[in-house]
């Protein structure tokens, strides 16, 4: 790896660190042997990994740590970490620090929702959330919906862990403002290896490499926090100097520069975003992947207690944010322009022994591999189950179903690699924007699904595209104060009035209440419900109950066994 | 139905489940209500009061959703328990 990447080092703009580089580039090599040798670990003994079960879901035997690494390298990626100091750096806390009662307010909605998926899920062989849609369901249209939701939502988010990599690569001095190929070679070849082994081992990849990755994060943040606030005279000096900073104001609108203690005007703001994020989170196909891999129907309970140290840490490390304002980071980049991405890198490089620095953009940058691979996974078994198996080739055998959804998964991250590197890096913010918002309105049909029957199908469908249009007409219509560009935010007025919240949220109400009227509508109208494969008793199922599969077999009389699967 | 749809628990008792779902409540409920924490005073180790306060949410967010796991989990055990324990009798004789 050092051999491609240390003749790009000789670029003008920006100085190399070599021994931080070198850090980068053995834990990045590490990272992938363990990569490639994670197809060996716990791997099944007769079918290998030529099942959905086993290459996407890591053979859905995950035990209580296993979860809490890889759900912990899942929720908490890379961009969380390069944009949530970012936003505190560049705006404050609205933009930034509502990450934290957003991954508080996450797990008591965990615990409540995903246990019964599970149970569900177990007993129905289900493997992204379409397919629970689908058979409690049984429309073709919603299915489809909310598989095509998932996939779309995915791609930027995909996209945007390059966006943390290449933050990475800029600070270390790799990279060219002169040459677009040179500058993203070594983006390019990270990867290209990041797409071979999560081809060869599937989930079981990111599961091991999260041991790792979070091992690094807590290392970095937690020296850092203790470090730096000593380093700069305190907590006091440090908010001060954000404070100042925020309060200021801004030439551009005229307007302070960001908000350091919400005023009334903006509790809408914070508390919806919060809400509204943590509602999407696990509506996600890649959180579900992380779910459904897991052991037992409790083991996603149990990590809904251990997960919030993970919080914890993110709400540290967004304070870093401010760390940087009152160190006096510069992110500059290539083009000279200030780019907040690099903050976070820039302080570590700037106040760090270079070893240490480069143990911290390591942690970063294998941080963005992990939720890239099971993101990929993820949307890659949506394609495989939802859209090839259930509208191209129904007859699909377990075996069909890994292949496809082996090459759907490097064709959607190479699709996220040409979008970051021929796209302007703004584009993947604003449809990751956009994603949020959109993933929001699978909620209906998903949650309300694990609980009741009562919505009719149609209505869920035409609720979920009322939402998706409300939601990106008031997303483009946000602009934004200094560049006057549309996809300025995520936060507008609710209409007819001027309480300020996130759009998805609106959205969400918007789309629940179009699902309810409508259902009480198509039900006096007597329109066909679909046929609903599930029963009670399967969402209350643990892992000792047989699945349907062996129902159907014990009591072969009972049916055909067609329409189960 | 192709296949009986054979309980997988026994009845609930509504005690824990009233009480777990009144602590995950709160846990939702209270760190969302911003006028009661956006404030600067009073400040630890130098930390703004709307900083730490919702930082010390995480850990007891973290405990009331442990409590609930503890709770929730004894009584779906009892619940498998009254059902499996009934089959094994049946097949027994």
């Amino acid at each position: 790896m050092s051999g491609l990447t240390v003749p790009l080092a000789a670029t003008p703009d920006r100085p190399v660190n070599g021994i931080a580089l070198t850090v980068v580039v053995v834990l990045f090599a590490l990272v992938a042997v363990l990569g490639f040798f994670a197809a060996r670990w716990r791997a099944g003994k007769e079918t290998g990994l030529h099942s959905l079960d086993e290459w996407g879901l890591g053979g859905r035997g995950f035990g209580t740590w296993v979860t809490w690494f890889l759900l912990g390298g899942d929720l908490y990626t890379a961009y969380t970490f390069v944009a949530v100091p970012a936003a505190m750096w560049a705006t404050g806390a609205v933009s930034g620090f509502f990450a934290v009662p957003y991954t508080i307010v996450l797990y008591p909605i965990v615990f409540l929702l995903m246990s019964r998926l599970w149970s569900v899920s177990h007993r129905h062989g289900f493997v992204t959330p379409a397919d629970f849609v689908g058979g409690r369901y049984g429309s073709r249209a919603l299915t489809v919906a909310v598989a095509l939701t998932g996939i779309v939502a995915t791609m930027p988010y995909i996209a945007l862990q390059l966006v943390g990599i290449k933050a990475v690569l800029t600070v270390l001095g790799l990279g060219s403002a002169q040459n677009v190929l040179l500058t993203d070679l070594p983006l390019i070849i990270a990867f290209v290896v990041l797409a071979a082994y999560t081809y060869t081992s599937g989930l079981r990849a990111p599961a091991l490499i999260a041991v790792v990755k979070d091992l690094l994060i807590y290392l970095a943040v937690i020296v850092a926090v203790i470090y730096l606030p000593l380093k700069f005279g305190g907590w006091d000096n440090i908010f001060g100097a954000a404070q100042t900073k925020l309060d200021a104001i801004s030439p551009a609108t005229g307007k302070p520069t960001g908000v350091f203690i919400p005023g009334a005007a903006s509790y809408s703001a914070y508390w919806t975003l919060a809400l509204g994020s943590a509602m999407a989170l696990f509506m996600y196909p890649h959180s579900v992947t992380g779910v459904l891999a897991t052991k037992s129907r409790n083991t996603i309970r149990k990590n809904a207690a251990v997960l919030p140290l993970y919080s914890l840490m993110l709400g540290f490390l967004a304070l870093l944010g401010y760390a940087a304002i009152s160190a006096g980071t510069k992110p500059i980049d290539l083009n000279g322009a200030v780019n907040p991405q690099l903050v976070v890198p820039q302080l570590f490089l700037d106040n760090f022994p270079a070893w240490f620095a480069g143990i911290a953009l390591a942690a970063i940058a294998i941080g963005a591999l992990v939720p890239a691979a099971i993101m990929s996974i993820a949307a890659a078994n949506l394609f495989t189950r939802n859209i090839y198996r259930d509208l191209i080739r129904p007859d699909a055998d377990p075996k069909q179903e890994a292949k496809v959804s082996k090459i759907a998964s490097l064709v959607v991250k190479f699709g996220a690699l040409i979008f970051v590197i021929g796209m302007d890096q703004s584009a993947a913010i604003n449809m990751q924007l956009l994603g949020g918002i959109w993933i929001l309105q699978t909620f209906p049909a998903i949650v309300a699904g694990l609980y009741t029957r009562w919505f009719h199908r149609w209505a869920l469908f035409v609720g979920w595209a009322a939402g998706i249009i409300y939601g990106t007409v008031a997303a483009y219509n946000v602009v934004n104060p200094v560049t006057k560009a549309n996809f300025g935010g995520s936060i507008a007025a609710i209409p007819g009035t001027n309480v300020q919240v996130y759009i998805a949220v609106v959205a969400f109400a918007i789309n629940l209440i179009v699902a309810a009227v409508l259902s009480l509508v198509f039900r006096a109208m007597k329109l066909p419900d679909g046929k609903d494969i599930t029963r009670n008793s399967d969402y209350g199922a643990d892992e000792n109950d047989p699945k349907v599969a062996e129902l159907e077999r014990e009591y072969p009389l009972g049916g055909t066994g067609r329409g189960i699967l | 139905m192709s296949t009986p749809d054979v309980p997988t628990r026994g009845p609930a008792r509504p005690g824990p489940y009233i009480v777990a779902g009144v602590l995950l409540a709160i846990a939702i409920l209270v760190p969302l209500f911003v006028p009661a924490y956006s404030m600067d005073k009073p400040r630890l180790g130098g930390m703004p009061f709307f900083y730490w306060y919702q930082m010390l949410w995480v850990p007891i967010t973290a405990g009331m959703v442990g409590i609930s796991y503890r709770l929730v989990t004894k009584e779906d055990r009892r619940r498998r328990e009254a059902v499996r324990g009934a089959r094994t009798e049946e097949r027994e004789q």
